[in-house]
């Protein structure tokens, strides 16, 4: 704003001022009108100077495998990017997907039952899960980062209890269940069925957030609860709505991961819950609340998949990786904090 | 000093108030809010409702928008004894709100927020399968009730209304409120975060409001806005009702006095110094 010498009473002159903005403050603009155009912006260019170091990195085989290590964390990610919509956080979420993998895969081979009846149990499980999350954060009023820490190790315990340490390996799975790991050629590329599944559910939500007033009701509650709540909206019904949908999502995350591990263990995806969170922080959605898209966290986990391939096939150390992906969070979320500075 | 009973505003109206508060009890733990209030609002006036700080203005106007309940007393809708839990329970009633903290949502654009709670889906499949929601036809038909306000200078309904100034948001809020208000628009201290010309545009559309029929309470801190919109004065002090006054026959000066407990209303009527 340097250079206004406009008086507050030059009304009209200092609207005209307003549209004469700087170029930043035009890309800040457009920014926060598209949080996820950023994180586009940066997958795009990742993957241009990964596919000029390395000729093995953009070839079909190399990008088809990229979707299938994203496809655990992208399905998760929607569920997550849900509940930071609302200014909550989930650490549980691993939790819950490991514990919904493990009742899917132990019911059918400890009783028999058909592999669908063993999905829909784990399914139930999962919702249940996220509904216990949410009973805590809205009718004992804890804050989620605590009611989730809670119940990460809870969910962690009962998993290694039912399961009694042991996995249930490939050949012992009912059917069904690996289904979400099977692969079929579109011309030269293998696309898995788990990540069909992942991009169709991140189409089903990113219709269900911009065109359903749920999903306008999501955003409205992690903009301003008290705000949302005076104009009418139930808040804790939508933030209940939100944690059991999530728990749904998680365990059809435990479904895929079935499929992707090819067994059900006790103790995969142990990362799974940050790794989430950097995805949904990454692509653009605020840790504040009521600002972001699940476009842009399916954006986030392809930055994050892409990169860690990316540095392998450049020869670097995994621990090199580990650094990339936290130097690009702290780049996601200084540029959220300058956009949310943006007056447009 | 005494004054004429003229100054002293007791209804000239025999019509039935649309919204009655009869001995309204609020308290807060040890802190009684509001003691017994009484308030009435008539067909088609704009009632001002003045106080000092913590004379309980705001706990009233929640009570008769049902953001609190109160422990005791009555509140009439056009005669009928009503109780509301929420307010969205009020809002059923026909009773909106714009409270002083705004309650839009900055993110969600114009119309988003001209229909949050009570969006409209689109026709057939899209709408009663999918769930859809019309937002063409909210768009619409929110710039319809923006014009209907006169509030002309908001064209792009799909704006974002964090990129809106502050009288334009105060203009958001209101239009909401008149939009789907049938009986009562309340408003919590509409200008007191807005500029000299922003504020004129909110005290223009009060009158627009006024205009189609529709009573409002307006509460306020600023005396020259109260005496230059409203047809009575509700001054509250200490959480009870120390006296309603018409603008037209009372002093601006008379008015504070009464507010602050320099002049007190007697038994006949009349307001005289508190002794």
């Amino acid at each position: 704003m340097s250079g206004a010498t406009q008086t507050p009473s030059s009304y009209d002159a200092a609207e005209e001022f307003l549209d004469r903005r700087t170029r930043a403050q035009q890309v800040q603009a457009t920014m926060h009108k598209y949080p996820w155009l950023s994180p586009a912006v940066v997958l795009v260019i990742s993957v241009i100077v990964f596919g000029f170091l390395n000729s093995n990195f953009a070839t079909p085989n190399n990008l088809s495998l990229i979707t299938q290590q994203v496809a655990v964390v992208g399905a998760l990610a929607i569920g997550q990017t849900l509940i930071i919509l609302t200014a909550g956080i989930d650490l549980s979420c691993g939790a819950i997907m490991v514990f919904s993998s493990m009742v899917m895969a132990k019911t059918a081979f400890d009783s028999g039952i058909p592999g669908w009846l063993a999905i829909i149990l784990g399914l139930l499980v999962g919702a249940a899960a996220g509904g216990v999350n949410g009973v805590l954060v809205t009718r004992v009023r804890l804050p989620p980062f605590i009611v989730t820490l809670g119940t990460l190790n809870i969910f962690v315990a009962l998993t290694l209890l039912y399961a009694t340490g042991r996995t249930i390996r490939d050949a012992e799975l009912a059917t069904g269940l690996s289904w979400l790991g099977e692969t079929f050629s579109v011309g030269q590329v293998r696309v898995s069925t788990g990540v069909v599944l992942m991009l169709v559910m991140y189409a089903f939500f990113a219709f269900v957030l911009r065109y359903t007033a749920w999903g306008r009701h999501v955003y409205a509650v992690g903009d301003d609860a008290d705000s949302a709540r005076l104009a009418g909206i139930q808040v804790q019904r939508v933030l209940l709505s939100v944690y059991l949908v999530a728990g749904l999502i998680f365990a059809i995350t435990g479904w895929i991961l079935i499929g992707r591990v090819g067994a059900a263990s006790p103790n995969s995806g142990i990362d799974a819950n940050l790794d989430s969170i950097t995805a949904v922080v990454i692509g653009g959605t605020s840790l504040f609340g009521g600002r972001g898209t699940v476009l842009g966290s399916l954006i986030g986990a392809l930055i994050v998949g892409v990169f860690r391939n990316g540095l392998t096939l450049a020869g670097l150390d995994v621990y090199y990786q580990t650094l990339a992906v936290g130097i690009l969070i702290i780049l996601a979320v200084s540029v959220d904090q300058w956009i949310r500075r943006a007056r447009t | 000093m005494t004054v004429t009973s003229e100054q002293t505003s007791s209804p000239a109206q025999t019509a039935q108030p649309v919204l009655q508060a009869k001995a309204i009890v609020k308290t807060y733990g040890h802190v009684v809010a509001l003691d017994a209030v009484d308030l009435e609002l008539y067909p088609g006036e704009v009632l001002a409702v003045i106080g000092d700080n913590g004379a309980g203005k705001s706990t009233l106007i929640k009570c008769l928008s049902g953001a609190e309940s109160p422990n005791g007393g009555e509140i009439l809708l056009d005669g009928t004894p009503v109780n509301f839990r929420s307010p969205q329970d009020a809002r059923v009633h026909g009773i909106e709100a714009v409270y002083q903290t705004l309650a839009v949502a900055p993110a969600l654009d114009i119309a988003s927020n001209l229909f949050l709670g009570r969006e409209t889906r689109r026709a057939g499949f899209l709408g009663s399968v999918l769930r859809m929601l019309d937002m063409p036809g909210m768009r619409k038909e929110a710039k319809g009730h923006m014009s209907a306000l006169g509030i002309g200078t908001l064209q792009n309904m799909g704006a974002a209304v964090e990129s809106l100034s502050g009288g334009q948001r105060q203009a958001v809020a209101v239009a909401r409120a008149a939009a789907f208000s049938s009986k009562v628009i309340i408003l919590d201290e509409p200008t007191a975060a807005l500029g000299v010309k922003e504020s004129k545009q909110v005290l223009k559309l009060i009158q627009s409001i006024r205009e189609r029929g529709l009573p409002v309470i307006l509460i306020s801190h600023n005396m020259p806005q109260v005496f230059e919109v409203a047809d009575r004065i509700h001054i509250q002090r200490l959480g009870k009702r120390a006296a309603v006054v018409d603008p037209k026959k009372i002093s601006m000066n008379d008015a504070v006095a009464v507010m602050t407990g320099a002049l007190q209303l007697a038994p006949d009527g009349k307001l005289e110094e508190a002794g």
